[in-house]
């Protein structure tokens, strides 16, 4: 099992301890998890992500084994397919996108051509609907989370996209699932970062209701505590012990 | 993917003693069809933690007939009255908080007596009225009086009003707390929403406010800070509403180089040192034994 959504670098609006990519793989051995996918911090917050993703791939090239370094790219500046088959040549799982960061809102023409040209050449799009939780933020983090509606709309862009939504919780993803035909359901993955566990118990419920082969495992690393997941996992009741997740 | 659990596993957070002193339970009235199931979660996910003690409260009738923060006098008894049913039901594993609304002195204050000769061990207050607001201190007093830790409802850093509720942060609970330094609170949820960072300065000076573990929120270095800021026989563990987050907690704890005394501390001798004497009596013969 892989951690399909952690970072590397620091955040502009806290302190986070030791974003690096030795602490990580330091806790993925804890976790027994077999690798990450892993952005660049910093870069959801750079207007040109470009130099926050050469920073990415020479961070993580002597960890290439375990760590798959995922690039941001924006699609509303020129020279994004560039962009993407360098992603592509060097050996990116994924692209990352930030569209409330980048200020594209959710029928935005470019990001919906810039996800199929992804899907086309295999490579998936990792969206986060936030960092940090909406009571906490920082005066200057007016983002605002990603919308379901945004979601739907990429999810609808074209056969070949493909999306995994990081730090969803259980009424954005019902929201964004049933909202969509059956092919339209299967484009998207969503990761267990924040979904809640008993008692409510919202992630059994999505498992037996969306299915858990829609849902990746994904902490949020380094914002986050990569044992929540897991013990969620844990925690399933009886009936779900030892369902298989997705995957990417 | 994790193996199925079979019988006798030990539990998840290992076998020594381990109280949630911030925890809910559901009822008949309070709106939602589920709450049954939602109660049998808790119990559920409790038992394969390993939580020894789940310290309750019922929150009126959760908006059903009066809102949630600010519940009216005959939805507290109702909740009241549920949480006494489930914690006589449970003696083994249950002990209660008594919900109080301070804007009706009269009626908070008869409810904790009414409670307290039932077995109730403490007192929760929501968001009803700012912490430091006067018509606070005849339930502070009678709380020191009798030896009951108030819980109280707190976000981390208000910087502004809310709707639904009359929020309280760090600050406003320490106004309320220096002027009654008999009475231990508990201070709700430094994972529950807001700046916890804020907390830890606002509370640091006064030593009878022990804040809580709890809440969904899990960033990476709270558990550090807090523990720096505050020591480890200050802080609390509790679930509130998503026993995953505690016990990722938990876990985090064992990894951020913590003493093993400074964990029990956490896990239950705080709260065993702060609610009346003999509260948790499978607390101490689990750490007999």
């Amino acid at each position: 099992m892989i951690d399909v959504n952690t970072f590397v670098g620091p955040y502009p609006f806290r302190h986070v301890p030791h974003p690096t990519p030795d602490a990580l793989l330091r806790v993925l051995d804890r976790e027994e998890l077999e690798g990450a996918w892993v952005g660049h911090l910093p870069s959801a917050y750079y207007r040109d992500p470009t130099l926050g993703n050469a920073e990415l791939f020479t961070t993580l090239e002597p960890f290439s084994k375990r760590l798959g370094p995922v690039p941001a790219i924006r699609p509303d500046w020129p020279g994004w397919e560039a962009s993407l088959r360098d992603a592509k040549s060097a050996g990116a799982p994924a692209i990352r996108v930030y569209p409330p960061q980048w200020g594209l809102g959710p029928h935005d023409g470019r990001l919906r051509e810039f996800a199929v040209a992804a899907g086309e050449s295999g490579l998936p799009l990792v969206l986060t609907v936030r960092f940090e939780d909406l009571r906490q933020r920082h005066p200057l983090d007016v983002a605002g989370d990603l919308s379901a509606a945004a979601i739907r709309s990429l999810a609808r862009a074209g056969d070949a996209v493909r999306l995994v939504i990081t730090a969803a919780g259980r009424e954005m993803i019902e929201e964004v699932h049933w909202g969509l035909t059956p092919e339209e359901q299967q484009r998207v993955l969503w990761d267990i970062a924040w979904i809640w566990g008993p008692p409510e118990d919202h992630l059994a419920k999505l498992f037996r209701t969306v299915g858990a082969d829609r849902f990746v495992f994904g902490s949020q690393w380094p914002l986050r505590l990569v044992q929540t997941p897991r013990a969620n996992l844990d925690l399933l009741p009886d009936d779900l012990r030892g369902v298989s997740l997705g995957s990417v | 993917m994790t193996p199925p659990r079979g019988a006798g596993e030990a539990p998840l957070a290992g076998s020594a003693p381990l109280i949630d002193v911030h925890a809910h339970f559901y009822h008949a009235a309070a709106g939602r069809a589920d709450w049954a199931e939602v109660n049998a979660s808790r119990f559920r996910a409790g038992e394969r933690i390993g939580i020894t003690y789940h310290v309750a409260s019922v929150l009126g009738s959760y908006g059903f007939s009066s809102p949630t923060y600010f519940p009216s006098p005959a939805d507290v008894e109702r909740g009241n009255d549920a949480m006494l049913a489930i914690a006589d039901r449970e003696p083994d594993r249950v002990r209660m908080f008594t919900t109080v609304n301070p804007n009706y002195t009269d009626h908070a204050l008869g409810e904790i007596e009414r409670c307290t000769k039932r077995g109730a061990i403490g007192v929760k207050l929501l968001a009803s009225r700012r912490a430091d607001d006067p018509l606070l201190d005849p339930i502070a007093e009678l709380a020191g009086r009798r030896g009951l830790p108030i819980l109280h409802h707190i976000w981390q850093h208000r910087t502004r009003e809310w709707p639904s509720q009359e929020i309280s942060d760090g600050i406003d609970l320490a106004r309320l707390a220096e002027r009654h330094s008999g009475t231990s609170f508990i201070l709700a949820h430094i994972g529950g929403g807001g700046d916890y960072m804020h907390t830890f300065r606002a509370v640091a000076h006064v030593p009878n406010i022990y804040p809580d573990l709890s809440g969904s929120g899990v960033d990476r270095g709270m558990l550090d800070t807090a523990v720096t800021a505050l020591g480890a026989r200050r802080l609390l563990w509790g679930c509130d509403l998503t026993m995953c987050t505690g016990l990722a907690k938990l876990r985090a704890l064992d990894t951020i180089g913590l003493r093993k005394d400074d964990i029990e501390d956490i896990r239950w001798r705080n709260a065993a040192r702060i609610f009346p004497a003999n509260s948790f009596d499978r607390c101490r013969a689990g750490a007999a034994q």
